[in-house]
């Protein structure tokens, strides 16, 4: 299992896009990762569980994920973070 | 009278009675099934997954053909709602876990992840909230295999009034001709709602509250988009006021130019192409900002007139080159001079006297065949400007095949002579005729052989069927586009060329006629050229259409031998309009 924590850089926070592009990277992973915000845990792979999140910019936003892949999911999901998905 | 504010989509007017869409209330019940009909229940909810998920692949389509690419995205977002794991595995592990019916299990997965919304007051998760109630709407819908359909019903002008419209509400709301207006409870500026309003241009105002709460159907409604509101029950002054406001409107200029950036398509979302007749070089740029399919057709003639030499080939170039490039890439037909007698004594023919019936006479590509220099000139000085233009060729007034045969042996010879004085030209240039004689129409078939492409000329064509004189007052009340004969020429001229695999565009005054162009393209008319002061005038009225009951049209039209009931036909499709 791995888990990185990470922070929501983009300005508009996890709306619809940003919320679409990690369920979709998500799906193509084995393992199972869940994203995790004050406590409230949801499976990466439901754009309406990281939606009901509700994040904003600043957000700290911790990445579980446990299997075969783990270690490539959890650094391409937190890369997304980063990079502000692609927004600005 | 009451008056209420919301979210203006399009700037519009529309005066009607409304039409209230119940929101079926959904009601679920909890069944507890027998384990052997799991699999089943399983397989029921999968199927209906797949038939939601194809609904929405055609909203997509059409949200795609119409806005492009950005908006399709926003439809994704209903997609991936659907591919969400909460919908494709939670619900059939409840199904399986709990033993229950789809619908409820489905019904109670939704509420957990609602509740979680609940608490965020942002608008835009509001939106989301909405889109995932309407989504498991669908599936749900899918699922009883109920149908509701009621806009499909509608048979008069309507406002309708709902609580929200469901993305399949929306593309049965694009397919009747009937619906003038919508008003919502519920939707922003992003919704889908809003982009399909947008993508009709019909006006909307959304985002009401409870206007479903406030009217009764059948009661007189102004929704006037721009404004952001909507009259219920106005008072006769009120009614008034607004008549007179949406005449203004469709005359100004944002509205016009509002149109310009619109698609030439139907209201169910079939494009249209719809391009511009210029008879001058001097409108080109007034053309190029009109954004139509090109220039179907471009006449010549001005070349020739009110001078009293012929225009030498380098000017020729010129005239060309400049139009051509104006917009490379579209198609512009250029008509090789359709000057008769009168027009020819002036630039030197003394020999030619003045006819007693022109219209029969010395014109067209009769007399350039019989002066080939002027049409050699002009032929060359198009082919010299054609390089990296999509220049098509069309000849006026051809009534037999020879015609068309020296024609093609003229541009060879011009080709010959081009390569020997190595200057570069578009080799593939399409060569077209004007079918505008009866003797043209009914060998069409021998004619499309030989060409590329043909048009429609129907001011010529209409007045030698019917042996009609437009100018003369005796007998131009005979003058009927819509006489079974000459449907049936159009009808004949269509359905050949098709049948060879070739296009037909119309060119005359009948495209550009509300009624004609019905016509037109009821019997299959790929593409129409109209005036280009009309232009906006005739691309709204296409965008007001509905192509799948205008095929339905055609066969009905050709079986009528009164014309004036053809007419009334053709009325009842656009009753909408002026309602």
């Amino acid at each position: 299992m791995i888990r990185r924590d990470v922070i929501v850089k983009n300005e508009q926070g996890l709306h619809a896009r940003p919320c679409r592009i990690i369920s979709q990277v998500a799906m193509n992973f084995q393992s199972e990762i869940k994203l995790i915000k004050d406590g409230y845990e949801v499976n990466a792979k439901s754009i309406m569980g990281i939606l009901s999140m509700a994040a904003s910019k600043g957000s700290v936003i911790t990445i579980i994920a446990n299997g075969s892949d783990e270690r490539e999911a959890v650094e391409e999901i937190a890369n997304l973070f980063e990079t502000k998905f692609d927004e600005e | 009278m009451i008056v209420k504010r919301g979210i203006g989509i399009n700037v519009g007017i529309a005066i009607g009675k409304t039409f209230i869409l119940e929101d079926d209330a959904v009601i679920v019940e909890k069944k507890v099934l027998p384990r052997e009909k799991i699999k089943d229940e399983v397989a029921r909810y999968k199927m209906a997954l797949s038939k939601t998920s194809q609904e929405l692949e055609l909203v997509k389509s059409h949200v795609l053909e119409a806005l492009g690419r950005q908006h399709a995205k926003l439809i994704d977002a209903h997609s991936m709602i659907l591919k969400d794991p909460l919908i494709t595995k939670d619900v059939i592990g409840m199904i399986v876990n709990e033993r229950v019916n789809a619908e409820y299990a489905l019904s109670k997965k939704i509420e957990e992840v609602l509740k979680k919304f609940e608490k965020i007051t942002d608008t835009f998760f509001i939106e989301r909230k909405n889109e995932i109630i309407d989504i498991s709407k669908k599936i749900i819908q899918n699922l009883t295999n109920k149908k509701p359909n009621i806009i499909n019903q509608i048979n008069k002008p309507v406002v309708l009034v709902a609580n929200n419209l469901l993305p399949s509400d929306l593309i049965n709301i694009s397919k009747s001709p009937y619906v003038i207006a919508f008003c919502t409870n519920l939707g922003s500026k992003t919704s889908h709602t809003a982009l399909f309003a947008q993508n009709m241009g019909i006006p909307a105002v959304l985002g009401l509250g409870d206007i479903t709460k406030i009217v009764k159907n059948d009661t007189n409604i102004i929704v006037s988009s721009g404004e952001n509101s909507v009259i219920i029950d106005p008072t006769p002054e009120m009614m008034d006021v607004y008549i007179k406001k949406k005449e203004q409107l469709a005359k100004s200029e944002i509205y016009l130019n509002r149109i310009k950036k619109l698609p030439t398509v139907t209201r169910d979302g079939r494009k249209i192409t719809l391009m511009v007749n210029l008879d001058r070089d001097d409108s080109i740029d007034e053309y190029k900002n009109m954004n139509s399919d090109g220039i179907g057709l471009f006449r010549t003639e001005f070349l020739y007139l009110n001078r009293d030499s012929i225009p030498s080939e380098d000017e020729q170039v010129n005239v060309y080159r400049k139009i051509l490039t104006s917009t490379p890439s579209l198609p512009i037909v250029i008509r090789t001079a359709d000057i008769g007698a009168d027009k020819v004594s002036n630039i030197g023919f003394k020999d030619i006297i003045s006819e007693t019936n022109p219209f029969m006479g010395f014109r067209g590509i009769r007399l350039f065949l019989r002066y080939p220099d002027l049409l050699k000139t002009q032929i060359k000085a198009i082919y010299r400007a054609s390089l990296d233009t999509n220049v098509h060729i069309m000849i006026p007034m051809v009534t037999n095949l020879d015609e068309i045969i020296q024609v093609r042996a003229i541009i060879d010879d011009i080709k010959k002579e081009l390569y020997a004085k190595r200057i570069t030209f578009k080799e593939d240039i399409p060569l077209g005729v004007m079918i505008e004689v009866p003797s043209a129409a009914l060998i069409v078939d021998y004619i499309l052989d030989y060409v590329d492409f043909i048009s429609i000329g129907t001011n010529d064509l209409i007045q030698y069927l019917l042996a009609v004189d437009r100018v003369n007052q005796y007998v131009s009340n005979m003058y009927d586009p819509f006489h079974p004969a000459v449907l049936r020429i159009l009808n004949l001229i269509v359905s050949t060329a098709h049948k060879k695999g070739k296009k037909v565009s119309v060119c005359g005054e009948m495209a550009s006629d509300p009624l004609g162009a019905i016509v037109l393209l009821s019997l299959g008319v790929d593409a129409l050229s109209v005036p280009l002061k009309l232009f906006l005038k005739v691309k709204q009225h296409i965008r007001s259409l509905n192509y799948d009951k205008l095929s339905f049209l055609g066969t009905k039209i050709l079986n009528e031998s009164d014309s004036s009931k053809v007419v009334e036909m053709i009325e009842k499709e656009m009753i909408y309009e002026f309602k």
